[in-house]
């Protein structure tokens, strides 16, 4: 267990160092900086010395290990630094754009989950043509492009039939009505082609665990169908269905950089595209580091979910 | 011994499905071959049609804007009066070979680095792993973006960047399928006989992998399409200043969206069909080269109740007059083979009386298993009981649902299998398992349940109950097991036992003790007991009727002492002399020749007329009947009279 925690732990700070220095290299390797990006956002014209003195005020002419080791020793005392732009702390400003995107994420893979091993269990159970009807349309849903299937949605719900806003976030502190109506179009777009994969994956994995001997057994022994496939299939079929879950969490990180685009969510994603354009440094480094940090959280809960599920994974 | 080397040097048939299967295959999977057809069509369009285009895909017509399908447009124009079905071409083109330059790096190094860290193994491999996993855990968006960065409206950069980041996925499967494939032994062997690294691979190694790797591929271009598309919608690569691409044609499609939303549908449209394209691809080539293919609903049981009459065949009563616990009469059953239903069982018919205990004997592949699921209504998906009746305490139970069933199963007649441990939820606890049993059949408080689940781990001898109860499956030894299956199986006190050769798969010691617990078992409890096995050692110590079964029917039936003293069929003579209990010393052990015909290539006459040696013409006619010989004693031979004990 302790050599377990151990492991996890050391391949997740070698995670966090690379993607942070990676980022940092790259953002750093872009034509421009950020100085330039604040000069012209302020004055048509500036001198060479406003540019230089404005680099040595942002710390942005020092060598960049000295850079990466400076922001390092910062994230050891708690701060991700402050906004070049702004000069708010990069905590308070990912804070609220945080729970507008984990919101998005965590409602589509819900969705997808649910939806999807649903669909997926059924198609298994059933077969047939009712079962090859679900295949055909969980690949449409695969296909459909997330950004495309957000505008499609935005055109149907939001302006033909005004059931949800067409754009915006309202935090869950406004009002708990005003929030779910604006993220449910955001997730639906989103789940679609997690659901149909989920769907897919739980589909195959049924069919393969119903085919082995302890469910004729348990049919043998007079145990209802339901409890057959909703207890005993499922919990055997669920641990690739709870890989793909968490890759797909990953995966959505990207996704949602679409969907709050379309939608005009304030999130990360958001924020990430600004700030990978205004070369703010220490915000792409914040956003990286949160990203990284989700992902490590999700693999972690995948990983313990795999012991609940399977006891050999526990024992070993 | 040159046949061994080649039998060892050989690269496996049967797992490798040949060209042709994977041809017919191909063919079975219309969806495949046009998702094929579609991409090819596509890339032929965009080559031949575009230069002849009459529109330039940047020719602005401010006259007919957002004019919708027409004669001259035939996907309508945009808010520039462009023409988007040029517009689409040209796309096409642009998205292609985005697509192209990020799979081509996908396989340069997903392919080379994933058959080295599999085959070469060691601290290259660990490396190769490390990496990979690493790789996969970094948020594809934050490089992408930092890249796009440094790069401006590059989607060269982009692309590479694209199939670097999807490459471990690639590198995971093709080194786990060089990893299968180096611990085979012909390839041990080509290595042992010298052939060179390069050689093995190329010859042995990559046309294995090749499946995965066209799977795996398919799937990432339906990726890489779709980001390739995103970024270029979100004006980050490909903006709209350097020509059409889908993606920007979807931004182009949303700001005139309030005017039209019907520019949505062609852009759309053509990103969907060919992300599908790329999904079908993908999927028959697996199915092909997988040998999967959609498997049947596992759980449905087809009947065919119209057809089923239950023919007038004497079954040699057990008792006459007394009633029966379970009574089958003329049961036929098909189950699904490579052409079609195929019949595996032939009117097969027997009785076990009250507290009795039945053996049904024969070898590997007669329909023993077949026929004590087909009573308990467990056909593998697809079977059916095509003719004959099953009665089990007055109840017809093929004419019974699913639900009834369910309460016949376990409470009335319980079954053990030959593998204990794969019949047991490995995810489950042994308590688990009992309490679920003992509740279906009789709810009671959690506290009693806990106490009856300690008392059946008891009556079946095994040490520590309250323990064992937290213990899982994987656990236990075979015999331990086996117990537990039998607890399980007495749960809710059932009239009839059938047992599917429950000692098999154990020690001998073991196999001793289960056998003693089943007999006194049914002497505390008064069940009857269906024994399916093919030792004649169990069947004598544990029963009192036997029923010879042979390809599918029974061939023979009488009590275990009559069958022993006088065989009325050729086969169950011929089992007894094989019979290595019974060998007398000094004699070679007499096998029968030939081996059980399979179920579809069952002569027409009597089944075993090709290894019997007393076979004449009156064999292979027509279906012999069973005749009676003695009491109680049936045979399906038209020579019982010059059948004897060898």
């Amino acid at each position: 267990m302790i050599r377990a925690t151990a492991r996890w732990l050391a391949s997740s700070i070698v995670l966090l160092f690379a993607v942070t220095v990676l980022t940092f290299l790259l953002a750093a390797l872009a034509p421009g900086d950020a100085a330039k990006a604040i000069l012209s956002g302020q004055t048509t014209s500036y001198t060479p010395e406003q540019y230089q003195h404005l680099r040595h005020e942002l710390g942005i002419d020092l060598p960049l290990p000295v850079q990466y080791w400076r922001w390092l020793s910062r994230l050891l005392h708690g701060s991700l630094g402050t906004d070049l732009f702004s000069g708010e702390p990069i905590t308070a400003a990912l804070g609220g754009r945080l729970g507008a995107s984990l919101t998005i994420i965590v409602g589509a893979v819900l969705v997808s989950a649910l939806a999807g091993v649903g669909v997926g269990v059924f198609s298994a159970v059933r077969g047939g043509v009712l079962g090859r009807l679900v295949d055909g349309v969980s690949l449409l849903g695969l296909a459909a492009p997330n950004f495309w299937l957000a505008l499609v949605l935005m055109e149907l719900f939001a302006v033909r039939l005004p059931l949800f806003p067409a754009t915006g976030y309202a935090a869950f502190g406004d009002g708990p009505l005003p929030w779910l109506r604006g993220v449910v179009l955001p997730v639906l777009a989103l789940a679609a082609g997690g659901s149909a994969l989920i769907a897919r994956q739980t589909r195959d994995a049924m069919a393969d665990v119903l085919t082995r001997d302890f469910i004729t057994a348990l049919r043998a022994r007079g145990l209802p169908l339901r409890s057959i496939v909703g207890r005993h299939a499922l919990r055997n079929a669920a641990i690739p269905v709870v890989t793909l879950l968490g890759l797909m969490f990953v995966s959505l990180l990207s996704g949602t950089v679409l969907i709050e685009s379309v939608f005009s969510i304030p999130g990360l994603g958001q924020q990430a595209v600004a700030a990978g354009s205004t070369h703010d440094l220490p915000m792409i480094e914040g956003v990286a580091f949160s990203f990284t940090v989700i992902v490590i959280v999700v693999n972690l809960l995948v990983d313990l979910s795999y012991g609940l599920l399977d006891p050999k994974v526990r024992a070993s | 011994m040159t046949d061994i080397v080649a039998a060892v040097i050989a690269p496996p048939r049967p797992d490798r499905p040949s060209r042709h299967a994977v041809r017919d295959s191909l063919t079975r999977h219309p969806l495949t071959v046009a998702g094929t057809l579609y991409l090819a069509l596509l890339v032929a369009a965009e080559r031949a049609f575009r230069p002849r285009s009459p529109y330039d895909p940047q020719l602005q017509d401010l006259t007919h804007v957002l004019t919708g399908p027409s004669g001259g447009h035939w996907l309508g124009t945009d808010r520039l009066g462009r023409d988007v079905f040029s517009r689409l071409l040209f796309g096409a083109r642009v998205t292609l070979v985005d697509v192209t330059i990020a799979t081509c790096v996908f396989l340069l190094l997903g392919i080379p680095l994933g058959v080295a860290a599999g085959y070469r193994g060691g601290p290259l491999d660990r490396l190769a792993v490390r990496l990979a996993d690493l790789l996969l855990a970094v948020p594809a968006i934050m490089v992408l973006l930092m890249v796009v960065a440094v790069f401006p409206g590059s989607d060269t950069a982009t692309m590479i960047t694209l199939g670097v980041i999807g490459c471990p996925g690639l590198l995971r499967i093709v080194r786990g399928s060089t990893l299968a494939i180096r611990g085979e032994l012909y390839v041990k062997a080509a290595q042992l006989s010298g052939l060179r690294t390069g050689a093995i691979l190329r010859r042995h190694v990559l046309p294995r992998v090749a499946g995965p790797v066209i799977v795996q591929t398919s799937l990432f271009c339906a990726t890489a399409l779709l980001a390739e598309s995103g970024l270029s919608f979100l004006g980050l690569t490909r903006p709209e200043s350097r020509g059409p691409s889908w993606g920007n044609m979807v931004a182009e499609a949303s700001d005139a969206m309030s005017q039209d939303p019907w520019l949505l549908a062609p852009t759309g449209g053509a990103l969907m069909l060919t992300v599908m394209a790329f999904g079908l691809v993908g999927d028959g080539v697996r199915d092909a080269t997988m040998g999967r293919s959609a498997p049947p609903a596992a759980l449905r049981r087809r009947t065919s109740r119209g057809t089923r009459a239950a023919p007038a065949v004497p079954a040699a009563p057990a008792r006459t007059g007394e009633p029966q616990v379970l009574s089958v009469r003329g049961l036929s059953v098909s189950l699904p083979g490579a052409d079609g239903q195929v019949t595996v069982l032939r009117e097969v018919g027997f009785d076990v009386g009250p507290g009795e205990t039945v053996g049904i004997v024969g070898e590997s592949g007669c329909g023993k298993s077949v026929t004590a699921k087909a009573v308990l209504g467990l056909l593998p998906g697809g079977g059916s009981v095509t003719a004959g009746s099953v009665v089990f305490a007055g109840k017809e139970l093929t004419a019974l649902g699913e639900k009834e069933l369910g309460r016949i199963r376990g409470a009335g007649i319980a079954l053990i299998s030959q593998d204990p441990a794969g019949s047991l939820d490995p995810t489950f606890t042994i308590g688990g398992q009992l309490r679920e049993v003992i509740r279906r059949h009789q709810p009671a408080p959690r506290r009693q349940v806990r106490a009856e689940a300690e008392r059946l781990l008891r009556l079946v001898r095994l040490p520590d109950p309250a323990g064992l109860l937290g213990r899982r499956p994987a656990e236990l030894s075979g015999g331990m097991a086996q117990r537990v299956c039998v607890a399980l199986a007495l749960a809710a006190r059932p009239k009839l036992l059938i047992a599917d050769e429950p000692t098999t798969a154990l020690d001998v010691t073991v196999q001793a003790e289960i056998l003693a617990i089943l007999r006194d078992l049914q002497d505390e409890l008064g069940m009857a007991i269906l024994l399916i096995t093919h030792d004649w050692g169990v069947l004598a110590d544990m029963c009192h009727r036997a029923v010879v079964m042979y390809a599918g029917e029974v061939v023979e039936t009488a009590s275990v002492e009559e069958l022993y003293a006088r065989p009325r069929h050729p086969y169950t003579a011929a089992l007894l002399a094989a019979n290595p209990h019974l060998a007398r010393t000094g004699r070679p052990l007499p096998a029968i020749p030939g081996s059980v015909p399979r179920p579809g290539d069952w002569p027409a006459g009597c089944h075993f007329q090709a290894r019997c040696p007393i076979a004449g013409p009156a064999c292979g006619e027509s279906p012999i009947p069973l005749t009676t010989t003695g009491p109680r004693h049936v045979a399906r031979c038209v020579h019982t009279d010059r059948t004897e004990r060898r």
